[in-house]
C-alpha cells in the first residue's frame, strides 16, 4: 500500500478550514492543520499545530516537524485569512498590519516552506491559495482586505512561474461569501448587494470551494497553474 | 556546542555530493567554486536547488532548521551564495545565530 499523501491546510480551527480538513481526511489524505488556537475537535488522520501563520519561526518549526514525521508535503491549502470591514478613513494602521500579516505574509511563508519540502525529492506538489471575490468586485468597505487578496493573486501568478521548474503548480480559488464567522459582521443589505453582482446570486457553499480545489490538486491538473478561479460567475 | 566551520564545510561538501548525484553534475566542493554569474558551476535554478540541498543537509547534520535566505541572494558581488566558500561562511553565520 502506498503512503498517504500529506496535505497542509491553514486556518483549520473552524469554518472552511475545518471543512477542508474533514473533506480531505475522508479522501485519504494525512492532513496537517494549523491555527492560532487549538481546535475543540479531533479527527483520525488529522494533526494540529498551534501557530500564527505570520510567525516565521513557528511556521518553520511546523514544517520541520512535518518533514520529520512525514518526509513530504503534497498539497498546501492557504485557507487562513482575516477580514476587516471599515471605511478607509476610519481604519487604523494596526488593522492593515494584521490583515496583511495573516493574508499576505502567512500565504508567502507557507508557500515558501511548502515549496522547499515539495521540491526536495523531485515529487513536486500543488499549492492552492485563497483569493476571494472581494478583489475583482472592488468592494467598498473592504479596501484593506481586497488589497491583501490582490497581493495573494499576484503572488499566486508569479509563484506559478517560479515554482513550475520544480513540478509545483500554484493556483487560487476565489470564493464568494460563504456562511462563516468572516461574514457575520457584514450588514445584510451589504451582503445582498454583493451577492446580486454575481452571475449566480447566492451564498457559496463549502462544497463549491472544495470542488475547485479537488480540480486543482488532481493528478490530471499538472498543466494548470497560475490561475485564479472565481466562483459564482464573478 | 556550536558547529565548527570545518564541520559545516564537510556538511556543505556532502550536500554538493547529493546535488551532483541528483542532477548528474560535477560541481566541485572547493571554496573557490563560483556559484553565481560568469563562470558559475550551476545555473540560477541549479543554485536554488543546491542551496535547498545544503539547508536540508545542515538540518540533518546539526539538528536545527536553518533558512539560507538573504536579500542579496542573487547579487553577484554581495551574495552569500556567490561561491562555495561564501556559502560555507554564510551557513556558519546562520547556524551561530540559532538559539
Amino acid at each position: 500500500m502506498s503512503e498517504p499523501r500529506v496535505m497542509v491546510v491553514t486556518g483549520t480551527r473552524k469554518g472552511i478550514g475545518r471543512y477542508l480538513a474533514e473533506h480531505y481526511v475522508a479522501q485519504g489524505f494525512r492532513v496537517v492543520g494549523c491555527s492560532r488556537a487549538t481546535p475543540d475537535w479531533t479527527l483520525a488522520g488529522y494533526e494540529h499545530f498551534a501557530a500564527d501563520v505570520s510567525d516565521e519561526p513557528a511556521v518553520k518549526e511546523m514544517f520541520r516537524q512535518v518533514r520529520r514525521r512525514h518526509g513530504r508535503v503534497d498539497v498546501l491549502l492557504n485557507n487562513a485569512g482575516i477580514a476587516s470591514m471599515n471605511h478607509v478613513m476610519l481604519t487604523p494602521l494596526s488593522t492593515v498590519r494584521d490583515v496583511f500579516a495573516t493574508n499576505v505574509l502567512g500565504t508567502f511563508l507557507f508557500c515558501r516552506e511548502a515549496a522547499r519540502l515539495m521540491s526536495a525529492d523531485g515529487r513536486g506538489g500543488r499549492i492552492v491559495n485563497f483569493a476571494p471575490v472581494a478583489t475583482p468586485l472592488r468592494l467598498e468597505g473592504e479596501a484593506v482586505y481586497a488589497a491583501s487578496k490582490a497581493a495573494v493573486e499576484s503572488l499566486t501568478r508569479v509563484l506559478a512561474r517560479e515554482l513550475a521548474p520544480f513540478g509545483i503548480t500554484v493556483n487560487a480559488v476565489g470564493p464568494t461569501p460563504v456562511e462563516t464567522d468572516l461574514i457575520r459582521s457584514v450588514p445584510k443589505e451589504k451582503m445582498d448587494a454583493l451577492i446580486a453582482r454575481q452571475a449566480i446570486p447566492r451564498l457559496g457553499e463549502m462544497r463549491d470551494i472544495s470542488n475547485v480545489i479537488d480540480f486543482f490538486i488532481r493528478e490530471e491538473s499538472r498543466f494548470v497553474t497560475g490561475q485564479v478561479l472565481y466562483l459564482g460567475g464573478v | 556546542m556550536p558547529a565548527s566551520v570545518e564541520e559545516i564545510r564537510r556538511s556543505v561538501a556532502h550536500a554538493i555530493d547529493e546535488y551532483n548525484a541528483a542532477e548528474g553534475t560535477a560541481v566541485p566542493a572547493a571554496d573557490d567554486t563560483v556559484l553565481l554569474g560568469g563562470g558559475a558551476a550551476v545555473d540560477s535554478l541549479g543554485l536554488v536547488r543546491l542551496v535547498l540541498t545544503v539547508e536540508r543537509r545542515l538540518e540533518d547534520d546539526f539538528g536545527t532548521a536553518v533558512s539560507l535566505t538573504d536579500e542579496k541572494a542573487m547579487s553577484q558581488r554581495h551574495s552569500p551564495f556567490r561561491s562555495v566558500g561564501a556559502l560555507v561562511a554564510y551557513a556558519a553565520l546562520c547556524l551561530a545565530d540559532r538559539p
